[in-house]
């Protein structure tokens, strides 16, 4: 093992770092706030919009995300109508597609993740809501986002890893991050196990970041089920 | 309609080779669930042993290939597989580079990821046994092997039976990325096709939904296997 190449390998490495940031956190937001509304259509009382929503789970949870990649950055170029419109100039950017084609993926795994989320929240505590005069905004606000956030919150941060991981895919549309550079630096070097062994840590220590810090907000929403303070806290 | 013959059965078609490119998506799937299982068992076996050091081992492996994206870890076994051919290809006396063929080297990377989520299910059915049932096993004098095979075998199988259905519908979604390898499955041929007809939209919603119909499928045969296995439990709360 050659530390001096290792180091090299680890600054090259590290200078994609950003990138992969990016398209991560990029595409956990924009895919949280879809996944939002496309659980609300799911749960809602309309068939039309339950049944796209069902639609829409299952298309983008049953097929591979390099598919559906592909089909973004490929497939929409060759639309005339998509290149002469003023979103081409956005949509040509391999980066954009990236993001927008994780975002569309995640959205459809996340939005399963918040629903089961709703589902585990106790009718009682809605009735009660209810029985108060809450409704709509002020129900979900109060009642139904943080019950069924914190139920969802470790099926979530799976899958915010799961989306950690799915950043790699966008080398394959030429967006240079991690994996693209370890790639191109093994076709290189053929140092294979090297560069892995690089490239892996830099992964792992991220993913162990992430699920620290989701730990910590899920210790944080729940005040509840931890045990009362032995001692009495003293008043101040 | 040219664009129903470029996807139809004719000689311009594409249809023959993308339901055989199905297929190989199918062998390959198959063939690194097989290698999971042996790699899953083996680590959950570790996992649950009393050694220290087996135990860390068995948590590392999970741990790293549950972490690390899957397209390193192809690029990892292929390159690294291929140059470790061409070392023992140089010591036997052969000249030049040797390649790890594709579908080896997919399948092996598929299964070594699919191994580590295995490991976890086969450990979680493992818990599920009662325990009861362990220590009457041991109180009427059962040995280690024919305990396994009576009573923890049967059961392991039929608790794990749901999360091989998930790791399985995984691997099938993973075996995409063994395209860039050159395996002519379904995702290569899409892309071939795609290239070479500059018809990219038509055959990439093609290849979607020929994925789509293997998960959907695979989806029906699981649910259908986990009634099999439970059809003498008493029925009870989220069965299939």
């Amino acid at each position: 093992m050659d530390i001096t190449f290792m180091f090299e390998t680890m600054k090259t490495l590290l200078a994609a770092l950003p990138m992969t940031l990016a398209l991560f956190s990029l595409s956990v937001f924009f895919g949280g706030l879809l996944a939002l509304v496309i659980v609300w259509m799911r749960v809602s009382g309309n068939t039309i919009a339950r049944n796209f929503a069902k639609g829409y789970i299952f298309v983008f949870r049953g097929s591979p995300l390099l598919i559906q990649m592909f089909l973004i950055f490929y497939g929409l170029g060759q639309f005339g109508f998509i290149r002469y419109s003023f979103l081409w100039p956005a949509l040509r950017e391999p980066f954009v597609c990236a993001v927008l084609s994780l975002a569309l993926c995640t959205a459809g795994y996340t939005a399963e993740i918040f629903r089961f989320g709703l589902r585990a929240i106790p009718a009682k505590e809605i009735e009660a809501a209810r029985s108060v005069g809450m409704s709509g905004f002020l129900l979900t606000r109060r009642i139904l986002a943080p019950i069924a956030f914190r139920h969802a919150l470790p099926a979530y941060s799976t899958e915010v890893v799961m989306m950690v991981k799915s950043t790699a895919l966008a080398s394959l549309v030429t967006v240079w991050e991690v994996t693209g550079v370890a790639q191109r630096l093994i076709s290189q070097t053929y140092r294979t196990m090297e560069v892995f062994l690089c490239a892996a840590a830099i992964y792992l220590i991220l993913n162990f970041l992430i699920l620290q810090a989701m730990a910590l907000l899920e210790y944080k929403l729940t005040p509840h089920r931890r045990a009362a303070p032995l001692f009495p806290v003293p008043q101040r | 309609m040219a664009l129903f013959q470029l996807i139809g059965f004719g000689p311009t078609g594409w249809g023959g080779l993308l339901l055989l490119a199905s297929l190989m998506t199918l062998c390959v799937t198959a063939v690194a669930l097989l290698i999971g299982a042996i790699l899953g068992s083996l680590v959950a076996w570790a996992k649950l042993s009393g050694s220290r050091i087996l135990r860390t081992l068995g948590g590392t492996y999970t741990t790293v290939f549950r972490g690390v994206p899957e397209l390193l870890i192809i690029y990892l076994v292929y390159f690294g597989g291929s140059s470790a051919v061409t070392a023992i290809g140089t010591a036997m006396g052969y000249e030049g580079f040797l390649g790890l063929p594709s579908f080896a080297a997919g399948a092996l990377a598929v299964g070594i990821i699919s191994g580590a989520y295995q490991a976890e299910v086969f450990r979680g059915a493992y818990l599920a046994i009662p325990k009861g049932e362990l220590e009457a096993a041991q109180a009427i004098g059962m040995n280690r092997s024919l305990r396994f095979r009576r009573i923890i075998g049967p059961q392991v199988f039929r608790f794990a039976i749901p999360g091989i259905g998930n790791v399985w519908q995984l691997s099938l979604k993973d075996s995409a990325l063994v395209s860039v390898t050159g395996l002519a499955d379904l995702m290569r041929t899409s892309q071939v096709a795609a290239g070479s007809t500059r018809q990219h939209f038509l055959f990439f919603i093609v290849g979607g939904c020929l994925y789509l119909i293997l998960t959907s499928f695979s989806d029906r045969f699981f649910t259908s296997a986990e009634k099999r296995a439970n059809r003498s439990m008493p029925t009870s709360l989220g069965q299939a």
